[in-house]
């Protein structure tokens, strides 16, 4: 009772999300600080591996509801398991990817308990707080802090009365790490039949083409990354040289996506993914708050920019002036030359 | 009975256009210089209810818009497009209302329209980008969703087959009806005004908006009943104000923070060999790189 819950996505694959193990990695933070436990639940078809996989994070009882017609992932079943498991539960938090699925689950589920959801949260803290008018102070709530008004606010939101205080976070936001001490947890089997309806199964899924996820730029270590300043799909040719010779990938700005010049999956920033690299090389990429809230957390950032004036200049360690064309061909020859 | 669909539309700031007088010296938003529009992903939607339409005679595209009365603006845009009427739903009592009240206020006013089969909405709005209204509302309606939809792959009287964009691929879907739908960015764009549907609908008004206009229209709407954009309070939905607004929202916000630049001292470099050999010497000797 009263734990911090945590969806544990399936993949396309068979294996728990990494988004979910990050969350978890989180979960088991807030759950040390607020003295409680750390509960998992997964639903799908053949979960038996689920339990090895998420006990590591330091889940302290996992739950699943393992059945046939739970995958692939539809709205209504896996709504009704994890209304009918929080009621039971009652937990003080519960975090969702924000994913395809997360994103669809996650507000069905706080409809059915008139309770709160914040999208998109890119930070979860533990506050207090004290509602001035009542005079009345609430203890150990969760801060769901969000970018809001298209980035151009940071908000933060809380729901003193009503539980789970419940949040979607993107994949790549928080940090996914194990725990110490880590024990083997509690395995629960949660009743399926008893938990959903028949007219739950009604809509149908005629087909799928789901792709397995090739390009990740969110674990890389070193991210290039284009704006609409790079000019030309051509141009854009010469940041995958550079990512190539130094071991990175290649991220873009929404307005190179637009442009046509790299694929979507590419994209970096608040519709994107977020990266946080030891390096990130921002190519005639401006810097709107939208962008600068995926890539501000990099430890070194250089802006490659014409433009003296351009936003991301201000939050970067070096700023060089000059066009993608002349600076990145000379950036890979001097590496080349002297690296080992 | 015929086809119905009820399209959910929302006026929205444009944030995605924010210029340099859209913060205020303080470094507040402006709200007051950023255009209202039609939130774009429900334009989407709204051609995705044509697109309907279009294949079943007969059939009915209602607009359903919560907001202060100028939103109407964007049902009588809805008409200039082919929808066939709308309803305003606006009181000072919703204000402050998130996710969780909003739907509870919508889907009031869906249910006072029913039946139906189809409700449709765009994916998000850009003032909050959150995707919430669609599913809550749909939960409050109890009735399935179908999210993120691009196509409409089949539609008849008994079910429609949807086109799904997801984050790594797509999912094609079957439901019967009543559902509602939200509709992706990636979707068909919505089609222009339609000439004959301007001059036809041109006149239409909420009430409140007649009140306020010099000419007198009575005569001409009692002809032409079609120019009447209805106009719901919370009396009208019968709506329980506990649940309404700011009293309605388990969510509060705590705390806003302004998107402040921290300046770090940046060091600066020109394009020229020299220079870059430096920077990238230095980047090697420091292992951020190699």
């Amino acid at each position: 009772m009263n734990n911090v819950f945590v969806y544990c996505e399936i993949t396309e694959e068979g294996h728990v999300a990494e988004v979910s193990l990050e969350l978890l990695s989180k979960g088991r933070k807030l759950a040390n600080e607020l003295g409680i436990k750390l509960e998992a639940v997964s639903i799908g078809d053949d979960l038996s591996h689920v339990p090895e996989e998420v006990f590591p994070y330091g889940v302290d009882v996992v739950h699943l509801a393992d059945d046939k017609r739970l995958f692939p992932f539809t709205t209504l079943p896996h709504a009704s398991i994890i209304t009918k498991l929080f009621e039971q539960e009652k937990p003080e938090v519960a975090l969702f990817g924000a994913t395809s699925i997360g994103r669809d689950l996650a507000p069905r589920v706080a409809s059915a308990l008139r309770c709160g959801l914040t999208a998109d949260c890119t930070s979860l803290e533990i506050g207090d707080h004290t509602e001035a008018k009542a005079g009345k102070t609430y203890k150990n709530l969760l801060y769901q802090i969000r970018p809001a008004f298209g980035g151009n606010i940071i908000a933060t939101i809380i729901n003193p009365d009503t539980r789970p205080q419940m949040a979607t976070v993107r994949e790549g936001v928080m940090k996914k790490e194990v725990a110490e001490n880590a024990k083997q947890g509690i395995v629960q089997m949660i009743p399926v039949e008893e938990f959903v309806k028949p007219e739950d199964f009604v809509v149908e899924i005629i087909e799928r083409h789901i792709e397995a996820q090739k390009i990740n730029i969110k674990g890389a270590q070193i991210v290039v990354a284009g704006g609409y300043g790079v000019g030309s799909k051509e141009n854009f040719n010469l940041l995958y040289d550079l990512a190539e010779v130094l071991g990175g990938q290649v991220g873009a700005s929404r307005a190179a996506v637009d442009a046509g010049y790299v694929d979507h999956a590419r994209q970096i920033g608040q519709t994107g993914v977020t990266v946080r690299p030891k390096l990130y090389i921002a190519c005639g990429i401006s810097g709107a708050v939208q962008h600068r809230a995926g890539m501000d957390q990099a430890s070194m950032i250089i802006s490659i920019n014409t433009d003296p004036a351009a936003p991301i200049n201000a939050i970067a360690d070096y700023y060089i002036n000059g066009t993608v064309a002349d600076v990145v061909p000379r950036m890979i020859k001097y590496y080349k030359q002297n690296s080992k | 009975m015929s086809f119905r669909i009820i399209v959910l539309a929302k006026q929205v700031p444009d944030t995605r256009n924010v210029g340099k007088d859209a913060m205020k010296a303080d470094g507040t938003v402006n709200r007051a210089a950023l255009p209202a529009i039609f939130n774009p992903e429900d334009l989407n939607a709204l051609e995705m209810a044509l697109k309907v339409k279009d294949s079943i005679p007969g059939a009915e595209i209602l607009i359903v818009s919560m907001g202060p009365g100028r939103a109407a603006e964007i049902i009588r845009e809805s008409m200039y497009r082919g929808a066939d009427g709308g309803v305003l739903v606006s009181d000072r009592k919703f204000a402050g209302s998130d996710t969780l009240a909003t739907s509870y206020t919508l889907s009031l006013a869906v249910k006072k329209l029913a039946p139906y089969h189809l409700l449709i909405a765009g994916r998000q709005a850009i003032d909050g980008d959150t995707a919430q209204v669609g599913p809550q509302t749909a939960e409050k309606l109890e009735i399935p969703q179908i999210t993120y939809a691009e196509d409409v792959v089949a539609v008849d009287s008994s079910s429609i087959t949807i086109k799904r964009r997801l984050e790594r691929g797509i999912e094609v879907v079957k439901s019967p009806y009543p559902c509602a739908v939200t509709v992706h960015g990636s979707a068909a764009p919505c089609r222009p005004r339609n000439a004959k549907l301007v001059m036809k609908f041109k006149h239409a008004r909420t009430l409140s908006e007649l009140q306020e206009e010099t000419k007198d229209y009575t005569e001409m709407r009692a002809d032409r009943p079609y120019l009447n954009i209805l106009e719901w309070s919370v009396d009208d939905i019968q709506a329980d104000v506990e649940k309404l607004g700011l009293s309605g929202s388990p969510t509060k916000v705590k705390k806003i923070d302004n998107v402040v630049l921290q300046a770090k001292e940046s060091r600066q470099f020109s394009s020229d060999e020299k220079d870059i050999d430096q920077l990238m010497k230095e980047l090697i000797a420091s292992h951020i790189v190699g």
